[in-house]
């Protein structure tokens, strides 16, 4: 049986966990002093064989990542957190932020001195208002500890931090279409190569690392490789925060080891809403295929879900029970991939927008079955086919749904309308 | 949007601004444009600012950003017009916006959102008349353990239900106090709450609960179950150099 592992969430219990006193009574800040004590290459080494791959959806390893800063380009080098957590069901970053701010500055920290870098931004999405308020202010304890600013604990090492804010797009969370929005411009991706590493902000080299990424650092400093890869699975090893949501009785955070399954969670979680059974999940937001209960043991890990036809993304666990009808739902992830599609890609703008309507004539009887083989084709002429991940993404609901519940759709349009009360979904529906 | 309430907003916004207001403004654009290396980066932050005057982005307001900028207001339109958060027309004291996304839609957001717009007598994104209050649908807004989920002046309203939502808005109107779940103890109103954005403090980061029940539900089931992370010392890794 696997068990939770409270790391980030350790502290969250703690009413002042968000002041730099109560995150340093906690032994914050001493990885930034062992880490000042290493050589940077040292530690980019300890982060790459504790094998850290990206929290924010892709599972790249981070210590390549920063690998990949060619040693050679005078320009200043740069550290972006992405901070702008968007995606349908992720809800991971924003209560680490709210509780533990300092945990990301203190990875933030050892990460610039590790790629030699003397500037970092944190690009957060503006609606979270206190989320905004408690980085500034953690940010500000920095500087006035003497952890942030020139000549870091003695060490020598300089860093300026910027909390930026965003206006709210998501695709900004796409890391090219973050440097384009942070530079002053329409959020919109950039053409890849050029990867970051190599010209990012500024065109001068850049790493971009989600949130949970670098907050997973000081842990692994304090703890080493092997401490890390005591958790999770061979290819996917540590922690990361599960994000249960929708139909559970105890929504919430969970941290676990990478490879717990969600049968394990929902136990925890104490199961899936009261008389009612599990009818379809996302394993990590709505760019994640749909999977069912017939995935319950499949391990949260990169690999396994992977095979399973998903993919792990930001290990946001969206619940639906079987009260929910499956075009309704894909019909409103549409609708907003269509409202946030930057416009920059044909595929992404027309074949998101079409989508929406063929969805919307489905959902209201109105379909045919050659709408669902016209919805197939547009999501061919995506995937793969759009600028960047965002238009990838959208065809993940529409595939999966029509390969799991194609009958669904098909009664929709023979009994002229939804078949579902959406009353009954509701949290009060049960109730009333 | 109208075309004839666009011509309205244009013309009452076609001068610059008054002189104290441009200086005051002009101090803070300063301060803004120096975090960064380069200044146009400091768009955003200038936009949220320009907001924080007038309550939306007024022409005059893109054309405050333009100059501190050095760029064409076409550039600064650009980008305006690129971003939710930003709002070309007057609005309202308190941003009521109702997550409609797939999750907090099936769980009840559709409902409130549908609920409140009647309530008020508005479309969405339209203050009612008196300009206290308008409601919108926002899409995921990262706090899906909480849904429903509505925000207001982009705190967290957490678990809402249509009575909760309805006495919300209410209460708002009234000018009775309202609190966010996870927030300060009491709201801003939506111009303040634009100076934030642009990197003023406020001094409230210290008001309200370090996190909420769902964001506590795993922590605590470990503390009751004693369960923890590994310990470093039997891992066997703290001797020095780790390979």
């Amino acid at each position: 049986m696997t068990t939770l592992t409270p790391i980030l969430s350790a502290n969250w219990d703690r009413p002042e966990s968000f002041t730099l006193a109560d995150y340093r009574a906690e032994g914050g800040y001493e990885s930034l002093r062992t880490a000042l004590g290493m050589d940077p290459d040292e530690l980019v080494d300890l982060v790459k064989t504790a094998g850290l791959r990206g929290r924010g959806g892709a599972g790249f390893p981070t210590g390549m990542k920063w690998g990949f800063l060619p040693k050679d380009n005078p320009k200043p080098r740069y550290l972006v957190v992405n901070a702008d957590e968007s995606e349908p069901g992720t809800c991971k970053d924003v209560p680490l932020m709210l509780a533990n701010p300092h945990v990301l500055l203190e990875g933030v920290a050892i990460t610039c001195y590790a790629i030699r870098s003397h500037q970092a931004f944190i690009y957060v999405r503006g609606e979270v208002l206190h989320v905004i308020r408690r980085l500034r202010q953690a940010v500000a304890e920095a500087y006035e500890a003497g952890l942030f600013g020139t000549n870091i604990l003695g060490s020598g090492f300089d860093l300026e931090v910027v909390v930026h804010a965003g206006a709210g797009a998501y695709i900004c969370g796409e890391e090219t279409a973050l440097l384009d929005s942070l530079e002053g411009y329409r959020g919109q991706p950039r053409l890849k190569p050029p990867f970051p590493a190599v010209a990012g902000l500024y065109a001068s080299p850049t790493v971009v690392n989600n949130v949970e990424s670098i907050s997973s650092v000081p842990s692994i400093v304090s703890g080493g490789a092997d401490w890390f890869t005591a958790m999770g699975t061979e290819k996917s090893p540590g922690f990361g925060l599960f994000s249960l949501s929708g139909h559970v009785s105890r929504p919430g955070q969970y941290e676990a080891p990478l490879g717990v399954t969600l049968r394990e969670l929902l136990d925890m979680a104490g199961g899936v809403r009261e008389g009612h059974e599990l009818k379809f999940w996302t394993p990590g937001g709505s760019s994640t295929p749909i999977l069912t209960a017939d995935h319950l043991d499949t391990p949260l890990d990169f690999e396994a879900i992977g095979a399973a036809g998903s993919m792990l993304g930001t290990r946001a666990l969206q619940i639906f029970d079987d009260t929910t009808c499956v075009v309704r739902a894909v019909l409103r992830w549409i609708e907003f991939y269509a409202h946030e599609s930057c416009g920059k890609c044909t595929p992404c703008r027309e074949g998101n927008f079409w989508m929406v309507q063929v969805l919307e004539r489905l959902e209201h009887g109105r379909g045919t079955e050659a709408d669902l083989e016209k919805l197939l084709d547009i999501c061919d002429n995506l995937l793969g086919r759009s600028f960047c991940a965002l238009g990838d993404g959208a065809t993940s609901p529409v595939t999966s749904s029509i390969s799991y519940f194609r009958q669904e759709y098909i009664d929709h349009f023979e009994q002229g309308g939804c078949p579902f009360d959406p009353t009954k979904s509701t949290v009060w529906g049960e109730s009333s | 949007m109208t075309e004839e309430t666009a011509g309205t907003d244009r013309a009452e916004t076609a001068g610059a601004f008054d002189p104290e207001v441009r200086q005051r403004l002009e101090a803070d654009a300063k301060e803004i444009i120096s975090r960064y290396p380069q200044a146009r980066s400091a768009l955003l932050p200038l936009l949220h600012l320009v907001q924080s005057e007038e309550g939306y982005v007024s022409d005059r307001g893109v054309a405050f950003c333009a100059e501190q900028l050095d760029i064409t207001k076409a550039e600064v339109t650009a980008v305006v017009t690129f971003y939710t958060m930003y709002k070309r027309r007057p609005t309202a004291d308190y941003n009521v916006g109702v997550c409609t996304n797939t999750l907090c839609a099936v769980l009840g957001g559709d409902q409130i959102y549908t609920e409140l717009k009647e309530h008020l007598g508005v479309g969405n994104d339209e203050p009612t008349p008196d300009g206290t209050v308008s409601v919108e649908h926002v899409e995921c807004n990262a706090a899906c353990d909480y849904a429903p989920v509505v925000m207001v002046n982009w705190e967290f309203f957490d678990n809402q239900t249509p009575d909760s939502a309805r006495e919300l808005v209410d209460n708002l109107r009234d000018g009775a106090a309202v609190r966010p779940t996870r927030g300060p103890d009491s709201l801003c109103t939506w111009r303040q709450a634009s100076r934030i954005l642009a990197g003023f403090s406020d001094g409230r980061a210290g008001e309200g609960p370090q996190a909420g029940e769902a964001s506590l539900a795993g922590l605590r089931l470990a503390r009751e179950r004693g369960w923890s992370a590994p310990d470093p010392q039997e891992t066997g890794v703290l001797e020095e150099g780790s390979e």
